[in-house]
């Protein structure tokens, strides 16, 4: 196997709380030594003078539509677009078709991410059979399964029932897996189509007021406490959640929470185009939520970014905004958005943006192997990145197989140079290597 | 200015001496003026035709906007009434504008009259004739020949619209909005 | 002027001015013998209806007739749209038609804006989901001026179900760039989000706003709206909000009563009020449609841009 010296590169490891520059040497896929002025004999020396060395990212929340709508994506362009987003570890929902909600379909689709092999996929489950929010699916079965799966979610859809979550909290417990909740309260949402606010008003579409969120919010928290289940909240999109999050983990509260780039990056003006590549549940919000997100971020009350990638065909998003399903892209911008939107402007330091796209994460599940610490023995997943490179978003260049990124036309700094999966380049100088 | 309020005035009497001897009287005679400055020089060669036979010639106003043949290379151009209160059928119809050019104005306003009934005959008065015709139209009554060269502008300037009479010659660039 | 006329918000009030001043014009073209102009000779103007209404989309077609332009009809129905061909289908199709202009209704907020984007002809929005309905405003506008010497300070009052009304947005916009004073009367269920923001007054009580105003623009409750449940009853509903004989007494002697039509008599307007409202009010609405539509199809299509 190969021996590589990535050499001088600033060394970002929030796990192992280091921040400096540090050369670290790879060999048979896995970290054999860190630490400056590294001996390279033997190795291939790849020179990472000016360029940040980190955990390869890991995303909780992406839609991958294998099996099923591959027009839209497929587990390997899906793990392609990760891997140039620096991604080594991604969690596809389980919205597929059919729905993977039994262990057959997470074993394949698991199996298939080791095919394509450019980053590890760890499926999630769902938590009721087709997601049809009515019973159960075999939760332990596939806990058991190949894929290990230990967080499950209907993700998509918000589970209707107080009883149904509950039920679903207490029984992972016994193999401690997590259940991922998306919160929006289907009656208050009937028929919404984006942020309910001045915007929406003006622009004659329905709208999807914050407190739908947080009342969902509200009471998973308070599911969580009854049961001693694990929560994780996904995508949190509003100041009112965020303030709930932060006040049940004073309480002692096990929940761990996401946002996603585009809730810290965009508001509900960019609807007023009526470019659904801008609808996404939950919607874009007001500027106060996306303030109250940064800072979320910041204190750590949201504990990871996770892009919640949601590929559509092209033919989908090029209609009327009420005929578009909601869902942007996020794998191969997420990293430059985290780097332009707060860390230039000084939300968070290069540190902390990077422990909330690796360590952070990686607390939430089990995903052996990613989110560091950087250390002699650990699986060499890294990603290699320029944090000043200024580049523009192209969607027609994206790997993606989809064009639905909200960012065309945008200018970002920070871009991949490399990422390794178990010592092995899955990017190269900025291209895919397969 | 090549012609003064004086020059103005002697033209417009001659004019209407010139109408009433070839019409042989004012009997089935309407004077339509083009808008906009063709307007108030009709009503002013109406009421000169009314004195010189004694009795009332009617007058009118014609808005061409609707009917010129460069729409949609040029800007939208402003719309005015039309007020023509009387049947053109067997009328001899006078239009009356104040500068004769391309001719297409005329034309143009050979059809918006034409949509509105079928004269007797029409014949054109004009203030000034500056040639460069652009259509095989010529006027029938001409108040003064201005040989001009196509980059100059012929500005004509009335009391009812602009406080004085008189007619200028320019040669700063000025697109031709007749 | 924009290219497009998409929002009355794309408008201002120099450009409110020159439509409603061009259409004042071009009403005399009804009175003649020929009821035509050659101004827009040549040109295709195309009528993209998705939802029924035929009496704009006969007000649009006459109007372009009566400029001379040739014009396509094309109802969703039964065409290739039912059988599944997206509004980008359906743009594309119509660009290689080669038309001019395309004046469109649809279900959706924003689909004129979406088919801005897919052609090079001049769209018009005819009405877009709930959101906006710019020509019906242009209309009502002129209606107004036609009674009244001019908009500053004029007293607009607009009822009921303002939440998803596209004549209300429209009005509100325009009316305010006018120099308006514009009150909304509706319930609160029925009152959009932060509607504070759209510079009008609002109030919940119609008996205490009917007094001042100038005009009285009732707006069309529909029924699905009371099964939603956004109010209790349509009775209560019309003891509320309607307007009957008392309120019509109530009002100025100067004010006027409008409604962008069909009336829903005993919700919005009492049967006894509506007959002698609907002959006067509605016949004027039908011509000035025309004469409105014309000016607009004559200033976005007979040129690059508005000269002042």
């Amino acid at each position: 196997m190969t021996r590589l010296l990535l050499q001088g590169g600033r060394l970002v490891d929030p796990a192992s709380r280091h921040d400096g520059v540090a050369d670290v040497l790879v060999d048979d896929g896995r970290v054999a030594e860190v630490g400056p002025g590294l001996d390279g004999t033997g190795a291939e020396v790849v020179d990472c003078g000016g360029l940040v060395v980190c955990p390869g990212l890991v995303d909780l929340h992406v839609h991958l539509r294998e099996p099923g709508r591959e027009d839209a994506e497929t587990i390997e362009t899906g793990s392609r677009a990760a891997a140039l987003g620096g991604y080594t570890a991604v969690c596809p929902m389980p919205n597929t078709d059919p729905v993977a909600d039994n262990a057959g379909v997470v074993e394949m689709v698991a199996a298939r991410g080791r095919e394509v092999g450019l980053v590890d996929v760890f499926p999630v489950g769902a938590v009721t059979l087709g997601q049809r929010g009515a019973e159960l699916a075999e939760l332990g079965a596939m806990a058991r399964s190949a894929a290990r799966v230990d967080c499950f979610s209907d993700d998509g859809l918000p589970i209707r029932e107080a009883r149904l979550l509950r039920l679903a909290l207490e029984y992972t417990r016994a193999f401690d897996a997590v259940i991922a909740d998306h919160a929006q309260d289907a009656s208050l949402t009937d028929g919404a189509q984006m942020h309910e606010g001045e915007v929406s008003a003006m622009l004659g579409l329905a709208g999807w007021p914050a407190a739908a969120e947080e009342m969902v919010v509200a009471r998973d928290l308070l599911l969580a406490e009854l049961t001693g289940g694990r929560l994780h909240l996904c995508h949190v999109s509003t100041g009112g959640a965020v303030e709930l999050v932060r006040a049940a983990k004073a309480r002692g509260v096990r929940v761990t929470a996401e946002a996603a780039p585009h809730h810290f990056a965009l508001t509900d003006e960019a609807a007023r185009s009526y470019d659904p590549v801008f609808k996404v549940n939950p919607p874009l919000r007001e500027k106060a939520d996306v303030e109250a997100v940064r800072q979320g971020l910041a204190d750590g009350t949201l504990d990871a970014i996770a892009t919640d990638h949601a590929p559509h065909a092209r033919e989908d998003k090029e209609v009327e905004w009420a005929a578009a399903p909601p869902g942007m892209l996020g794998l191969e911008t997420a990293l430059a958005v985290t780097l332009t939107e707060l860390v230039e402007p000084g939300y968070l330091d290069l540190v902390t943006a990077v422990e909330r796209l690796t360590a952070g994460p990686a607390r939430c599940r089990r995903l052996p192997g990613h989110g560091g610490p950087v250390a002699p023995g650990a699986a060499a997943n890294l990603a290699v990145f320029d944090p000043a490179a200024a580049w523009t978003v192209d969607r027609a260049r994206l790997a993606s197989r989809a064009r639905n990124t909200p960012f065309h036309g945008r200018e970002l700094r920070g871009r991949v140079v490399h990422t390794l999966l178990r010592g092995a380049f899955a990017v190269r100088d900025g291209r895919a290597t397969r | 200015m090549v012609l003064d309020a004086a020059d103005v005035h002697r033209a417009l009497v001659r004019i209407a001496h010139e109408i009433v001897e070839r019409n042989k009287g004012t009997d089935g005679l309407l004077v339509v003026g083009i808008h906009t400055r063709g307007v108030p020089l009709a009503r002013r060669l109406a009421a000169k035709l009314g004195e010189i036979e004694g009795r009332e010639v009617p007058a009118g106003a014609l808005d061409v906007a609707m009917y010129r043949d460069d729409i949609g290379m040029r800007p939208p151009q402003a719309t005015h009434d039309t007020e023509l209160p009387f049947d053109l059928a067997g009328k001899v119809v006078v239009l009356v504008d104040d500068v004769l050019y391309t001719g297409r104005t005329v034309r143009a306003a050979l059809d918006a009259l034409t949509d509105f009934g079928r004269p007797r005959a029409i014949q054109l008065a004009v203030l000034v004739d500056r040639g460069h015709r652009e259509l095989p139209l010529r006027a029938d009554y001409v108040g003064k020949n201005l040989p001009t060269a196509p980059g100059q502008a012929v500005r004509v300037l009335l009391a009812e619209t602009d406080g004085e009479d008189g007619v200028l010659v320019e040669d700063a660039p000025r697109k031709a909005v007749v | 002027m924009q290219k497009h006329l998409l929002s009355a918000a794309d408008l201002t009030a120099a450009d409110i001015t020159r439509v409603l001043d061009t259409a004042a014009h071009l009403a005399k073209v009804t009175d003649r013998a020929i009821k035509k102009v050659p101004t827009l000779r040549g040109r295709t103007v195309c009528n993209l209806f998705f939802e029924d209404s035929t009496r704009t989309r006969i007000s649009f077609e006459l109007a372009a007739k009566r400029l001379s332009a040739d014009v396509i009809n094309f109802s969703a129905k039964g065409s290739s749209v039912s059988k599944g061909e997206s509004l980008k289908d359906t743009a594309i199709t119509l660009e290689a038609m080669g038309v001019d202009a395309i004046v469109i209704r649809h279900g959706a907020s924003g689909a004129p804006w979406r088919l801005a984007e897919w052609v090079e002809a001049v769209v018009v929005n005819a009405g877009d989901g709930t959101h906006e309905h710019p020509t019906q405003a242009l209309l009502d506008l002129y209606t107004m001026r036609q009674r009244f010497p001019g908009f500053d300070g004029l007293k607009v009052a607009i009822v009921g179900d303002v939440l998803h009304s596209r004549v209300a947005r429209s009005n509100v916009l325009a009316l305010t760039t006018m120099g308006a004073e514009v009150t909304l009367v509706a319930p609160p269920t029925l009152l959009p989000a932060r509607v504070e923001t759209w510079g009008a007054a609002v109030s919940y009580d119609l008996d205490a706003v009917l007094p001042k105003q100038d005009v009285v623009m009732l707006l069309r409750v529909q029924l699905e709206r009371q099964r939603a449940g956004f109010f209790p009853s349509l009775r209560e509903y019309a003891r509320l909000y309607g307007l009957d004989a008392r309120r019509l007494d109530a009002m100025a002697d100067h004010a006027i009563v409008m409604h962008p039509g069909p009336m829903n008599r005993g919700v919005e307007i009492a049967a006894e009020v509506a007959d002698s409202i609907e002959r006067s009010v509605i016949a004027d609405q039908v011509a000035n449609g025309i004469s409105v539509r014309m000016a607009l199809l004559y200033l976005l299509l007979g040129g690059p841009e508005v000269v002042a």
